[in-house]
């Protein structure tokens, strides 16, 4: 049986070729890393030259606003200048509860502090975890070679100086607390390279999560991350992109790939409040039988904001499971997309797989675009998409109404309900709680800035 | 100054179909009124005017809190004022805890600038919540959503309890409930009878009378108060029947 569901092309449009930059932004001398990883860069870069700049008759990018990504003038960031202060901002807001912390500012390591890790896991920043187990990154770093648009920003990230963390737990190695990790961006015209790489070894179990916030508002930045997630038999995983840079100048881009191996659990959580525009690339592939994904995410766009976020949910071994719950709140001219596949490959037989994206206006000019899909090469498989665009209904405001809060605050108590939703369902009460303040700051400011 | 929620000669429309025709009734602070009628005599049409929702015109009439014109005011300022509908059918809101709502609408009763004292406000609902019979895991959960008919209706009744109001107005909370949940909740409004407190307590039936005895029985029909009596005019017409009250109680 084969069902395939996809959107119409849309009409051709050729965008003029761009030169975002023109040397690899690479900053230290890398005489420490492997011979692997200092070829891979020099290949990434040559790719990166050749990928021409996305346009619209990639499907992967329609209904993205281009204009978001003609870059001139970016170079790698300059050190930051006042460490202090941004160590003060991550330390002073943060979970009570974790594994490690650690802070960098424009793609170099400020600040970290290692509380309650398990024997035996390694939690190192990228650069020296290159030179220390060079063998161990080499495996799991960058391997995904399907892109879902972003190719050429993964390539620009390969050939880059990286910053972020290298996590790995071995066999049996279980941490429920969270590893903390705070990215700091400044300066015009900046370009940093955050990295995670996790990696659950055969029954382990790490959380992680990454936090983007930038030093000052109203500069142009860009963030281009890749995160890299790999669990083994029985490993778990649990990611959250936590993104709250200034929505004056910041653009952030950020692809996620995820391989879940056999009875592996990954959840990837990724909530967007900040930036001026945001791409988000999710990619999560269950590899083996038994393999669970579940992708959450919880996005609140105000202003002209723009969170562009396409998905993949690739089963390829029977047995698999995966849930996706997408949930935003738009405002004033905002836009969002959703653009998600299920692909149940040939042969994953039994897999069960749920794809949901649910949008509240909250203004007649926002605009939210949402295109589910779904293509099933196999039999005996359960798969339900579906999205839904609304505005908050009124018997719900009546109700808060009916019990003496103002039709304002209501309105802001559901919306916050609606992307309680998501948040609710990553693991972790404080963490959860420290999510949801943070959207809650958010909408506190939303009426300044309307 | 007035001690009364007090209706008078209230006509309501909706959709530009007249359905309360000149309404008059007062419940004094410290009694208990009921009114029963049959199906579509606007009973609850009464109880969504009074919490001033937007699908009801008021084309007559007014409804004073003591001393309040309660139509003058907005939605929520109603409830501010002390007045309290508990509703024949609870909306769900998806995401909101039971405790956060309730602490909003705590929240907005205080002057600017003040806080909720949440180790207060907790130890007080966790009580109400045991006199309830509710487990403490409904403080977490959404408000109403996955709750069951009888769990809704308490939670109702929470929250009825947590905002004191000076007069509350209970649309059919009997219906649906079994007579277990239907004595807790009788229960929770008999313990906030007060003189300070005055209960309309709207029903089809007869039963929740039993438990919640009122002072004074209204019986409505097509709009107006056709009858008031003591309890046992409750009694009369479960007897009786409906048909007594459209065939031999309806003026001609």
């Amino acid at each position: 049986m084969s069902i395939v569901l996809t959107p119409m092309e849309e009409t051709i449009t050729l965008e003029p070729t761009e030169v975002w930059l023109s040397n690899p932004p690479v900053t230290e001398s890398d005489a420490a890393t492997p011979i692997w990883y200092r070829e891979l860069q020099e290949k990434s870069w040559e790719r990166f030259k050749e990928l021409p700049v996305p346009t619209r008759t990639n499907q992967h990018w329609r209904f993205a606003d281009l204009k978001m990504i003609r870059f001139a003038d970016l170079a790698s960031a300059a050190s930051a200048s006042d460490s202090a202060s941004l160590i003060a901002r991550a330390t002073a807001n943060r979970p009570a509860d974790f594994a490690a912390h650690f802070v960098f500012a424009n793609n170099r390591l400020i600040h970290s502090e290692i509380v309650d890790l398990p024997a035996g896991a390694i939690c190192l920043p990228l650069n020296e975890a290159l030179a220390a187990h060079g063998d161990l990154v080499r495996g799991h770093f960058l391997q995904e070679t399907q892109t879902l648009g972003g190719d050429k920003f993964a390539a620009l990230h390969g050939a880059a100086t990286l910053s972020g963390l290298f996590v790995h737990f071995p066999k049996g190695c279980v941490s429920e607390k969270p590893i903390l990790v705070h990215h700091f961006s400044g300066g015009e015209g900046q370009l940093t390279f955050p990295h995670t790489l996790v990696v659950a070894e055969d029954n382990a179990a790490v959380s992680v999560v990454d936090v983007f916030e930038s030093i000052t508002v109203s500069e142009q930045t860009l963030t281009v991350g890749v995160v890299d997630l790999t669990a083994d038999r029985g490993g778990r995983i649990q990611y959250v992109s936590l993104q709250n840079l200034s929505d004056n100048g910041a653009k952030h881009v950020q692809i996620n790939n995820t391989r879940a191996g056999r009875d592996a659990a990954v959840k990837v959580g990724f909530i967007n409040l900040g930036a001026a525009w945001v791409r988000n690339e999710s990619l999560n592939r269950m590899t083996d039988t038994g393999a669970d994904c579940q992708i959450f995410s919880a996005n609140l766009a105000n202003g002209i904001q723009e969170y562009d976020q396409r998905t993949l949910q690739s089963h390829e071994a029977q047995h698999t499971t995966s849930d996706l719950f997408f949930k935003n709140a738009l405002y004033n001219k905002s836009r969002t997309i959703f653009s998600g596949l299920i692909h149940v490959k040939p042969g994953a037989h039994h897999t069960d797989s749920f794809q949901t994206c649910r949008n509240l206006l909250g203004s007649e000019e926002a605009e939210a675009n949402s295109m589910p899909g779904l293509e099933i090469d196999a039999d005996q498989v359960k798969c339900s998409h579906g999205s839904t665009s609304g505005q908050i209904s009124d018997e719900e405001i009546f109700y808060l109404q009916a019990r003496g809060i103002p039709a304002d605050d209501a309105r802001k108590i559901i919306s916050l309900g609606f992307l309680n939703e998501s948040i609710e369902k990553l693991e972790g009460d404080e963490l959860k709680a420290y999510l949801f303040a943070a959207v809650e700051r958010k909408f506190t400011h939303l009426d300044e800035s309307a | 100054m007035s001690q009364s929620l007090k209706i008078e000669n209230l006509h309501a429309t909706v959709d530009g179909i007249e359905i309360l025709k000149g309404l008059t009734l007062e419940v004094p602070k410290g009694e208990v009124h009921a009114i029963m009628g049959p199906n579509g005599s606007g009973k609850s049409t009464l109880s969504k005017v009074m919490a001033g929702h937007e699908d009801y015109t008021v084309t007559a009439g007014s409804v004073m809190l003591d001393d309040i014109n309660l139509l003058e005011l907005e939605i929520d300022e109603r409830s501010r004022a002390g007045f309290f509908l508990a509703f024949q059918y609870p909306h769900e809101i998806p995401g909101v805890s039971n405790a956060n709502f309730l602490r909003a609408a705590r929240q907005a009763r205080l002057p600017k600038g003040e806080e909720v004292d949440a180790v207060a406000f907790y130890k007080e609902m966790y009580l109400k919540m045991d006199e309830l019979g509710m487990d403490r895991k409904f403080t977490g959960r959404s408000v109403n959503e996955g709750f069951s008919g009888g769990e809704k209706k308490r939670n109702e009744i929470l929250q009825m309890m947590m905002l004191e109001p000076k007069y509350a107005v209970l649309d059919e909370t009997d219906s649906g409930l079994d007579i277990d949940a239907l004595k807790v909740v009788a229960e929770g409004v008999n313990t906030m009878r007060s003189p300070e407190r005055g209960f309309l307590i709207i029903t089809h039936y007869q039963r929740l009378l039993d438990y919640i005895v009122p002072d004074v029985v209204h019986v409505m029909f097509d709009g107006r108060i056709i009858k008031t009596g003591g309890k046992d005019l409750a009694l009369e017409l479960e007897e009786k029947g409906y048909d007594w009250v459209t065939k031999e109680l309806v003026p001609a």
